[in-house]
């Protein structure tokens, strides 16, 4: 084989693999995919919204508690996150761009997104279950919120970047003080970059599992109180799922699908929203 | 006022705007605003802070009890009172070594082909799709991952692996479906969207004149990318292999479903195992001792520590790899 033959065959060779990788991921994109719509579909009717979880082997039986349990945890993690993280990205984008702390807090930041999940769930047992006694929906959407916090923070602190500084400095140039600019004219500049990082970052923590599992733990009645422990999908979905009954692992099936559609639909209407948006 | 005060017409602006007086909105609410923003910056840094002492004053007892030797020891037992991590620690290396092992060539294979293979009406929903990958719930790979690959695997996949491998004591043990593999297999599905795109990122990154010159002298794809994209994006790719292994490393949910749930530890990757965090999932709320407890905090500890400094470095060398942010 001459030089030029096998510098060929090597491109060849190359070129077919690296399609042949990106195959096997969409390969198992549409699997998991697939799979769990296919045994979700079957799982999910009218009752499934409706009835509170029976025992294995009865007739009926659903997940409306943890439905429930689930929304209600997630908006107090976004009622706590969402306005602690727009006000210290606002400190990174307008401030803090070239100090040391602005450095800092977004290093920091960027590695307590990816932290294991399941160690803030130990963090909040310890500052909030072990003093009160006992497990709470409070607990669950502290925990949620915390890893809310750095993704809403970083992605408040992109979208204030992609308002251009003429603006600031055409409101600046008419007198206005600096705050009110920020509240005016950049915040309004960016809602809609605003609104769907909180999107992606409520789509993310409503599938998390590990920090509500020595949080808010898990219940088959009605949450009425935020004191006690809080029924919710993702960790009623582990039960489920690990026990031996069909009719709960039809149930648990049920709920991933619920879980998945909901995060990837969100997911890619964000996407839409923010392309367009930088298309412009 | 980051943007003004780089001239020095800005900075006298400024001035003269600071000392106007304004009655509906007074000066100091300006300052107040800063201090305000300052104050919950400050704050993500008081809660990380928060995070390691109280995990480093919870877990003393069990700091105190077995000393260095919690992190060499493979004892755990709940009734005996004396545990320690070796087990947790090694189950979590293995099984992220496999996942790494499956999901940095197919990473890079999935962002050279996004980059420059595709034809170019394919690369951005081929993007789309990769990153979906990462949006599924890691409680949803770990429930296709129990039901789905146990019966492939100890039917076709690790009999395969004996008949052609079977003389390394990695691959010894009856095959079970579930264990180390199994949960390695699952974690590389979670991490390659993490390491795919940002290595594509970096290989975006890659001046254009760069690859042109190249091509313009005769090369090959291949030789492009083996002469100029790696070594290009050497520091950004290593950060994007450490992003996965930190996320691999962390992952709970996924593993907790397939790996096992046994303390019994050894080499083989067909073997039941377990690993920090799915020793925590299962175990943390069954915890009746305070020394158990505080055994737990400490595996907490031990993977919070680790997690941190491979993410810490992931992130600092993305930042240097990559000028464009670090400027920013």
């Amino acid at each position: 084989m001459t030089l030029m033959q096998r510098r060929v065959v090597m491109n060849r060779a190359v070129m077919i693999l690296s399609g042949l990788a990106a195959a096997i991921g969409l390969f198992f994109l549409v699997w998991i995919l697939g799979y769990v719509g296919i045994k979700g579909i079957g799982a999910i009717n009218w009752d499934f919204f409706t009835q509170l979880p029976a025992p294995p082997d009865t007739e009926g039986g659903g997940l409306s508690s943890a439905i429930v349990g689930t929304l209600i945890m997630t908006a107090l993690a976004a009622l706590m996150a969402v306005p602690i993280g727009i006000i210290a990205g606002t400190y990174l984008s307008e401030f803090g761009r070239d100090t040391y702390l602005g450095h800092t807090v977004r290093f920091l930041s960027d590695i307590l997104v990816s932290a294991p999940s399941i160690v803030i769930g130990v963090f909040v047992y310890l500052v909030m279950v072990k003093p009160m006694g006992n497990f709470s929906g409070w607990a669950g959407g502290v925990s949620l919120a915390i890893i809310m916090l750095p993704v809403v923070t970083r992605t408040t602190e992109e979208m204030l970047r992609l308002v251009p500084s003429e603006m600031r400095e055409a409101a600046l140039a008419l007198g206005a003080p600096y705050w009110h600019t920020m509240v005016r004219v950049v915040f309004r500049a960016a809602t809609a970059g605003l609104l769907t990082g909180v999107l992606l970052a409520v789509a993310r923590v409503s599938g998390e599992t590990a920090p509500l599992l020595f949080t808010a733990l898990n219940s088959p009645y009605w949450s009425n109180t935020l004191n006690q422990p809080m029924s919710n999908l993702t960790v009623t979905l582990f039960n489920y799922a690990m026990s031996p009954y069909d009719d709960w692992h039809a149930l648990a099936w049920g709920a991933a699908f619920l879980i998945t559609a909901s995060v990837l639909v969100v997911t890619i209407t964000t996407r839409f929203i923010l392309r367009d948006r930088s298309k412009r | 006022m980051p943007v003004l005060d780089r001239t020095q017409e800005g900075r006298s602006l400024i001035t003269r705007m600071r000392s106007s007086s304004n009655k509906r909105f007074p000066n100091w609410l300006d300052g107040a605003f800063k201090g305000l923003t300052q104050t919950f910056a400050i704050g993500i840094l008081v809660l990380l802070a928060a995070i390691f002492i109280v995990l480093w004053m919870q877990s003393q007892p069990s700091i105190h009890k077995f000393g260095f030797g919690f992190l060499t020891s493979t004892a755990w037992n709940p009734p005996k009172e004396n545990f320690g991590a070796l087990s947790a620690i090694v189950g979590t290396l293995m099984s992220t070594a496999v996942a790494l092992v499956i999901a940095i060539p197919l990473s890079i294979g999935i962002a050279l082909y996004l980059v420059e293979i595709a034809p170019e009406f394919l690369r951005q929903p081929l993007a789309v799709a990769i990153e979906l990958l990462a949006a599924i719930p890691s409680i949803v790979y770990g429930m296709w991952g129990m039901f789905v690959l146990p019966p492939l695997m100890s039917s076709y996949v690790q009999p395969w692996l004996q008949k052609y491998f079977g003389f390394l004591p990695l691959f010894k043990g009856p095959p079970l479906g579930i264990g180390i593999l199994t949960a390695g297999i699952v974690l590389a599905l979670m991490v390659i969207p993490f390491i795919a795109s940002v290595t594509r990122e970096v290989f975006r990154m890659v001046p254009q004149t760069l690859k042109e010159a190249a091509y313009g002298v005769g090369s090959t794809t291949w030789e492009v990318v083996r002469n100029i994209m790696l070594p290009f994006g050497r520091k950004g790719i290593a950060g994007a292999i450490f992003l996965g292994l930190g996320r691999a490393l962390g992952e709970t949910m996924a593993v907790t479903f397939v790996i096992g749930n046994s303390h019994h530890m050894s080499l083989s990757l067909f073997s039941l195992s377990n690993s920090i965090a799915s020793t925590l999932a299962n175990e943390f709320t069954e915890a009746d001792t305070d020394i158990y407890m505080s055994s737990l905090i400490e595996l907490g500890l031990v993977l919070f520590l680790i997690t941190f400094i491979i993410l810490g470095l992931a992130q600092w060398w993305l930042q240097r790899g990559n000028p464009e942010r670090k400027r920013a």
